[in-house]
Parts: structure tokens; sequence; C-alpha cells
């Protein structure tokens, strides 16, 4: 993942006396009987990049409009900077959002657009001027200050929209799918421009995705949302490598599961034995769970290692299977291996080197050993 | 608004529009109605809703009410021709007095019977006929270049804004014994004598259809210009002929903007007055036409209130119902 | 086979068209007709022009009209607008579906029902609160807003529909008061939509004769009640010329607009594409 930000890396979440800039406290959002937003907490610091990631429908967006007060919780309190939201309309919020549709002004220019906020609160002419020009500069659209929406392309609007939603210097800003309507080129591009952006200004951002890549290149920390839950919460590297669920571990990345039961659960290590696999699965850390509880485990593509001669100990963490499926997508290969009790599991391995008919690698129907090391399965058990 | 707090404190001076709403605001009367206002809880909200509402309440529902009320009234002779209903009788007691024999007159004499019965006819052949015209030209306004079809679609809707009594009037000149069609039929010797057209049902019929042909074509053009025409050429690549292909995918695609059109067209047809007036004889016995002579000719303002309610009750209510399943089903599909 | 069918589709639709435009044209030709027999040719001539211009029943009748037509027109964008603002902005309030009702069924409602309640509510009403006193213009017009007023309910409603609403939140985000919100954002944006219902309201109000008959009082004679008593007593080659000026002012009108919103369109769409180029 892209590291931009400074060695010093901001943590203030593992600081208990840190002071939460938004606290969400036990929210709860209906429409009619629909439950959007399920009893949410949630603590957000200031200068992070907070992800709230789901798939459509999960509450997220729900969530952010509550934080902008386009929506009033059902039940529960939310206060920004210590101050409860509770009644408070939008326009009256330290907050600013930037719209998943960008929602410029068709009728305004570009620099009417920007200046919009700043006229609502009666700045002086020559000051809005100013930091109208200042923010227009720092996304890079000087030149587009008298366009109309219509004339400038999706990448421009982008970068409006944000201008706009930022011109306020709003100690929080809120963006709802930011880079969604972009092509996946120009979505990459943005997505580091943001961060500069929001290191250079200090502004706390919120965002909703539901794309993992571009959760996992913005955020500090990630939210993963749920039928109005969020199941967990924690940095790109926490959710990506120690899912606490199945559904995380499934939601973000690809992952092969497989069922069981624990056989051995000591502190510092615990073995899995499933009916998918022959032998046991050893993993070198602890587990919490009560005894005789269902397990999974989970093992992602990428840590399992194919080869054609088996692995040095065939006590565990390997297994017998047969090549069926390969698809070849340029940076890595996927491979569908079959072992002998019918399941399928999904092996990633990078093209190191160049196809050529001269490489002899393997290919479909060969027989083929999986193995991974002790750290790199997760147990969950939910 | 709180945002900002460092620049808040060097506000410029209240421009030219600010100091008049601050002069505004400072002014007494407004000062004394909008606390007022408040007082009352009355907000923007309340004054959006609120003002539409009082007047549909006012000069919408409020009419009904009373076309309710004197449809049950007796007549009598003078101004308003109808009785109170209520009669004070020594002071204290009130007697109510309802005649529902204005409604039992309506079901005894076949005039209105037939009156309805043939509204109902005419507007739902002429909404036919409109189809029947009005689809090849959408169709082909739909399938036109779009130059083509700007054109064609001001030509639509010229006639449209265009006065309706005066389109209505002009087809007098055409339909009568020595007007145009006659003329010309006789000046080339088909005919020896004039054809009577005019007061008769056909040129009601021919008046209707003329009218209301744009509202049949506008919705279907909307409707057929939307349609995916791949739909056409994946049928085609599948071996359907172009008629059938019509048949099959084009034509059941279009019913929605059929019946949006239909309706359009039958809902203002069953009740018309000036085509049947104009054109129409006098046994041409449209409802809307036997409410207007009730009420003008005969002075009978609680026969003519109970007509009223009767179309109400028969024709207006299914309508309205009908359109709100289909609204409520447009809304479930989407 | 392809080309066979559009000469069919091309032959039904000028019959089509044909029927249209035949009566029209029809007006036209014999408004220049020498002869009082409007339909026998005597040659060309404006003399009816003339005899229109200096009939000052119709020209009374026609700057009434005007009057009216412009009051309704305004005052129904603006009851109308609202009605549209609460239907669409306003989720849920006390009696919204008796107000759904109220807005559309005029839309269905014959007029002959419409022009008979209305009179009935402005004679009760003069008998217990002795206004309005007697019929006539204020009577037309409230009679008039109330039934245009609908149409222009529907034209606003379903523009503010298509609207994207989070144009409104993001101005409300960026600090604008819901008042604000509506001057600044809402009626900027729906403002050919308000026109359009300001002209059809118009229209509506300048063409009514059956609601007219039951509310129009004497000396209050709008366009269409003169005309109708006129056509009813059989063709008059005024009349030919009094249409032939509607039509001509009606076509220009149409034509102007359609010119008007092609050129806004090319112009949009070249602007659009120059935007594409310049981002690649």
């Amino acid at each position: 993942m892209v590291n931009v930000r400074p060695e010093t890396k901001l943590e203030p979440w593992k600081d208990p006396a840190a002071e939460p800039y938004i606290r969400i406290e036990r929210v709860t959002k209906k429409f009619g009987d629909f439950v959007a937003v399920d009893e949410v907490s949630l603590n957000i610091y200031r200068g992070e990049i907070f992800c709230l990631l789901g798939a459509s429908g999960c509450g997220k967006t729900t969530l952010l409009r509550m934080l902008a007060g386009f929506e009033e919780p059902t039940a529960g309190r939310i206060s920004i900077d210590g101050a409860d939201m509770a009644g408070i309309p939008p326009y009256q919020r330290p907050v600013n959002m930037m719209f998943q549709s960008y929602a410029l002004f068709p009728h305004m220019s570009v620099e009417q657009n920007v200046a919009f906020g700043l006229k609502q609160d009666r700045l002086p002419k020559a000051e809005i001027r100013e930091r109208v020009a200042a923010i227009l500069e720092l996304v890079r659209m000087t030149g587009f200050s008298g366009r109309k929406p219509h004339q400038l392309s999706g990448g421009q609007r982008q970068r409006v929209a944000l201008a706009r939603s930022l011109v306020k210097q709003p100690k929080l800003l809120l963006l709802d799918e930011p880079l969604g309507a972009l092509d996946k080129k120009l979505r990459e591009h943005t997505q580091f421009e943001l961060v500069n952006i929001q290191e250079k200004l200090g502004v706390t951002f919120v965002v909703v995705t539901h794309d993992q890549e571009e959760a996992m290149t913005l955020a500090s920390r990630i939210g993963v949302m749920d039928h109005g839950k969020i199941v967990q919460v924690g940095t790109p590297s926490d959710i990506y490598e120690y899912p606490t669920s199945r559904f995380v571990a499934d939601f973000v990345g690809s992952v092969n599961l497989f069922q069981g039961a624990l056989v051995e659960d000591e502190p510092d290590y615990v073995r899995v034995a499933s009916a998918e696999l022959e032998r046991p699965v050893y993993v070198n850390h602890g587990v919490s769970s009560p005894p005789d509880a269902t397990v999974w485990v989970a093992l992602r593509p990428e840590k399992i290692v194919i080869a054609r001669e088996p692995p040095a100990s065939l006590e565990d963490n390997c297994a017998e299977g047969v090549v069926q499926e390969i698809a070849y997508l340029g940076d890595v290969s996927v491979y569908l291996v079959k072992l002998k009790s019918g399941r399928t599991v999904r092996v990633t391995r990078p093209n190191m080197r160049r196809q050529s008919a001269a490489f002899d690698r393997i290919t479909w129907d060969e027989q083929v050993w999986l193995s991974w090391d002790p750290s790199s399965p997760v147990v969950v058990t939910q | 608004m709180s945002t900002v707090p460092r620049s808040q404190a060097r506000r410029q001076p209240p421009v030219f529009l600010a100091e008049l709403m601050a002069w505004i605001r400072a002014f007494g009367p407004y000062r004394w109605a909008s606390g007022r206002l408040k007082d009352w809880g009355v907000t923007g909200r309340t004054l959006v809703i609120g003002t539409p509402y009082l007047w549909l309440v006012l000069f919408f529902l409020v009419p009904f009410i009373i076309v309710l009320k004197i449809s049950v009234s007796d007549i009598r002779l003078g101004m308003p021709p109808y009785e109170p209903l209520l009669h004070w009788v020594e002071h204290q007691v009130v007697t109510l007095k309802i005649n529902l024999g204005n409604y039992a007159f309506l079901f005894e004499d076949p005039l209105y019977r037939n009156a309805y019965l043939n509204s109902i006819w005419m507007a739902a052949t002429s909404t036919f006929f409109c189809l029947l015209i009005g689809y090849p030209m959408a169709y082909g306004i739909a399938r036109t270049s779009p130059s083509w079809r700007n054109l064609l679609l001001m030509m639509v809707m010229l006639p449209f804004w265009t006065s309706f009594l005066l389109r209505v009037y002009a087809w007098i000149g055409i339909l009568k014994n020595n007007g145009l069609i006659n003329n010309t039929l006789m000046a080339l010797g088909v005919i020896d004598d004039p054809i009577v057209m005019l007061q008769t049902d056909f040129a009601v019929y021919m008046g209707i259809v003329y009218s209301y042909l744009p509202f049949m074509v506008l919705p279907l053009y909307a409707n057929l210009e939307k349609m995916d025409l791949t739909l056409l050429e994946a049928a085609a690549d599948l071996g359907c002929r172009p008629m059938k292909a019509f048949v099959t995918i084009t034509l059941p695609l279009s019913i929605p903007g059929i019946v949006a059109g239909s309706m359009l067209v039958f809902i203002p047809a069953v009740g018309e007055f000036v085509i049947p007036a104009l054109l129409g004889g006098p046994d041409s016995l449209m409802i809307g036409r036997v409410l207007w002579e009730e009420f003008f000719h005969n002075r009978d303002w609680p026969v003519a209130s109970a007509v009223a309610i009767a179309m109400l009750v028969l024709l207006v209510g299914p309508i309205m119902i009908l359109q709100y399943n289909q609204g409520r089903q447009a809304g479930a599909h989407r | 086979m392809i080309g066979r069918r559009s000469f069919l589709i091309t032959t039904l639709m000028a019959f089509g068209f044909a029927f249209l435009y035949i009566p029209i044209l029809s007006m036209i030709v014999y408004s220049f007709n020498e002869s009082r027999l409007v339909t026998v040719w005597a040659g060309f001539s404006t003399k009816w022009y003339v005899e229109l211009v200096q009939n000052e029943q119709i020209l009374n009748a026609a700057k009434l009209s005007l009057q009216i037509a412009a009051i309704n027109a305004t005052g129904a964008v603006i009851l109308g607008t609202l009605a549209g603002l609460a239907l669409s902005r306003f989720r849920r309030f006390k009696g919204r579906t008796l107000m759904t009702g109220m807005t559309t069924a005029p839309l269905v409602m014959p007029e002959v029902i419409t022009g008979l309640s209305l009179l009935l509510l402005f004679v009760a009403m003069e008998q217990v609160f002795g206004w309005p006193a007697g019929r006539g213009m204020t009577t037309i017009t409230i009679a008039h807003m109330t039934f245009s007023m609908a149409y222009v309910t529907v034209v606003i409603q379903s523009r503010l529909s298509s609207l994207d609403e989070s144009l409104e939140e993001a101005a409300m985000d960026l600090g604008a008061k819901p008042a604000k919100v509506f001057l600044l954002i809402t009626l900027p944006i729906i403002f050919p939509a308000i026109l359009a219902g300001w002209l059809l309201a118009f229209t509506l109000s300048w063409d009514d004769l059956v609601i007219t008959s039951f509310v129009s009082g004497p000396g209050s004679s709008t366009l269409p009640l003169v005309i109708f008593s006129k056509v009813r007593l059989g063709v008059s080659p005024d009349i030919n010329a009094l249409a032939t000026i509607m039509v001509t002012i009606v076509a220009i009108g149409i034509v102007s607009a359609g010119l008007y919103m092609q050129r806004q369109e090319r112009r949009r769409e070249r602007d659009i594409q120059a935007a594409l180029a310049a981002n690649q």
C-alpha cells in the first residue's frame, strides 16, 4: 500500500487520553421499518482519513448524511468537536461535504461555485477572491475559473467539487464516493492527490466508499460496515491481515475459508482440523474462542506456495491437489487447485519471469503441492 | 458558518441589498407581523404548504360540497334558484330537508342515461381513431433524423398551442353544406347534392379526433423515442422480420405511451361541451352539453348539480382510482 | 423491405399532418377572401382584417382576455410552484394525500363541473360575505387560477423530481438557509420549467370558454365568449382573420423557441466535446 504519510505516524486511537474529534454514540437510523444504521458507535480523531467501507445499502451513506445533518438519527448522539449536533441544521455545522455526483451548480461558473460558501458567510469580496484563487491553485484549476460545469471533464469537475468543499476550511470534510465517477487511471492519480491535500490542510476526512482499493489507499483507518452495523474498525493492514470475521475476510480481498474445529488450543499456538483439508492447520498465534466452537481458517491466495515438489514437512500446513483452471492476469496468475476432498483452493502467484515456451510453468491437470507459513492463516470464529 | 471565525471578525460593511434587508427587518409592521407569525408557529415550510393548500380547499374542495348540497335541494324561482336545506322553525328547531328527487329524476329520464352512455361511447371511439392516426405519426417522427424530428414536433405542437375554439370553428367551414368538402366533391362531379355532415355525430367525431390528436401524438412520441433500437436489431439478428418485430417488440413496449395518450384524449373528450355544441346536431347528446343546457337554458341548478355529482361518481372517480393505481404500480417498479 | 415500410409510414404521417393543417390553412386562406360567403373564393382582400381591428367588441374582449391570462398565469405559477415544492420536497405532512388529490383532480375534471361548482361557490360567498359582488374579472381570474395551477404544479413537480437533490443539499452544506437555497439554486435551475408553466397557464386561460361562461358576468366577455357567440350564428370572415393572426403569433413563438433551444443544444454539445478533448 502507499505510504505518503511522514514516518512519525499519527495513531491517536491507540492513545487512551486522546480526545476523539467525532463521537458517534449508539446511533440508529430507521426509515419506516427499515433499519439503515443499527446502533453504531465510533470515534474518529483529528487529522484522520477514516473510510467507511461496505457494499451498497449497508448504511454507510446514511451515516455520512447524519454527520452532514441531512438526516437526523432516530436514536443516539453525534458530537463533533465536543458539540452535540442534535437539531443543528446542515448550514450551521462546521462540516462540508463532497457529493458523489459532485453537485456542482450548473448555472454558475467554477469561480461562482467555489465562492458560494464564502458568500454565505458574507466575507469581504477581496478576501473571497483571494481564497477562491488560492484553493483553485491548490487543485490545479486556475485557468478554468470562468467555465461552467458542463464545460469540464469528469476529473476537472471532481477537483472543482473538492475545492468548493475545502474553501471554507472546514475542520471535517465528508466525501461520498469521491472517486467513483472517474476512470481507473485517473482514480489512482487522484487518490494520491487527495492524500496530499489532506496533509497540507490538516483536515479530517470521512470517506464513504464501496471500493476496497480506494479505502486501502486513502485510509488511516477503515470501518467495515454490513447491514447497518460496523463489523470491524482498523488500519488497512489490520483489516486485511487480521480480519475478525468471515464477512470482513471475504469482503476485503479474496480468501480461502476452511470450516473446522480447534483440536489443540494453547496460548501461543492452535491447531485446526478441517474436513476439507487432509492435514491440520498449524497457526503460530493464540485464538480466543470457546471450546467446541466452529471456527474458520482464512487463508489469502497470495500466501499459498504452489509447487510440484512436496514441502519439507508433510505434517501440517500443506495439501495436495490438481490444477483445474489458470487465469493469466499479466502481473499475477490465479490457479484454482482441486484438493482430494473436492474443495477448490484459489492461489495467486506473481509472474516473476516472462512467459515463453522455454519456461516450464505449472499447467492444467498437473499434480501440485500447496503449502503456507504458520503465520499466514487467520482463525475467525464468526 | 462557524468554520471561519477568523474572517468573520472583519466582516464587510453591509452592501446595498443587505442594508435594505436590515431596514425592512427593523421596520415596525414587519417586525410585528413576523413576530406574530412566529408566535403562531408559522414557518417557511408552513407557508409553502399552506398557501396552495388553502387555495385548493377554498376554491376546489368547498365548491364540491356546495354542489353536493344544492343537488339535494328543491328548485325555486328566484336568485339563487334553489331552496335552502336548513329551515328554522319556531326559533329553535332546525329541520333538514333533503330532496333526493333530483337523483331519482336522473335515473327515471332516459335522456341522462343515454347522454352518459353516449358520451363514453363517443369519447372511446374518438380515442381509437386518434390512436389510429396518431400512432404512425408518432412512430414516423421518432424514427426520422433529429433535425427533421424537431421541425415535425413543432408542427404537432403548433395546433396544441392555438385556440381550441378556433380550431373547432374551422371545421364548420369545412363540413357545412357549401363548405370545403362538399364544394370540392361537387366541383369534381362526384356528387350532385351536398352531403349533410355538419350537425351530425360524424362532425362531432371529426372535431374530437382533430382537437385531441396532439394529445395522443406527444406522449406516444415520448415513449417511442426512448425505445432502445438495438432491441429491433437483436430481433432481426434472431431472424424476426420487420413487421413481426413491430408487432412483437415495438407495440408491446409502447403500451405505456398508448395508455397515457388514450387517457389524455378520453378524459377531456367525455365531458366535452364545445365540440358537440358547435358541430353536433340537436340529438348529439353528450353529458357535458346536457349539464350546460340544464343550467343555462332550464335554469335548473339542483338537477345540473345532480348531473355533476353523478358524473363525478361514475366517471371522474373511476378514472382517478385507475390513475392512482397506475402511479402506485409505476412507483413499485422503480 | 425496410424501404417499403418507411414509405408506408411516411404516407400515413403525411396524411396525419394534412389532417392537422388543412383546417388551419383553410382559415388562413379564407381570411383573405373578398366574399362574405366564406367558402366561395371571390378574390384577394384584407378587408376582414380592417374590419377586425375596427371591431370594438372583439378588441375589448381581447384586452380583457390578455389581462386575465397574464394575471392568472402569474398567480398560477406562484401557487403551482409552491404546491410542486411542497409535494416534491416535503415528504411528510398532514393532508399530503388530500393535496395530491386536489392538484391532480382538476386535470381530469370535466370543465362543466369545475365551472358549475365555482359559480355555486361564488353565489354562496356573495350571499354569506357579500363578496365577490357579482361576477366579472375577479371571479374569472380566480377560477382560471384554480384549474391552471394544477397544470403548473405537474410541470414544476416533474422538473423538481428530476432535479438532483444533492444540489440543494450542497448549497445548504455550504451555509445557505433553505429560503436562500431556493432563491439561489432551485429557482434559477427550474426557471425554464417555470416559464413553460407560465405560458401553459396563459394559454389555458386565454383559450378557456366553458369555465368562463359559468363565472363571468355582464360586461366581462372574454375573447372566447365573444367568438363563441359569433360562430354559433355561423361562419364569419373576421373570425378567420382573427384565427390567422393568432396562428401566426403562436407559430412565430414556437419556431423561435425551437430555434433557440436547438442553438443552445448545439452549443452545449460543442462544449462537452471540447471538455472531453481537453481531458485527453
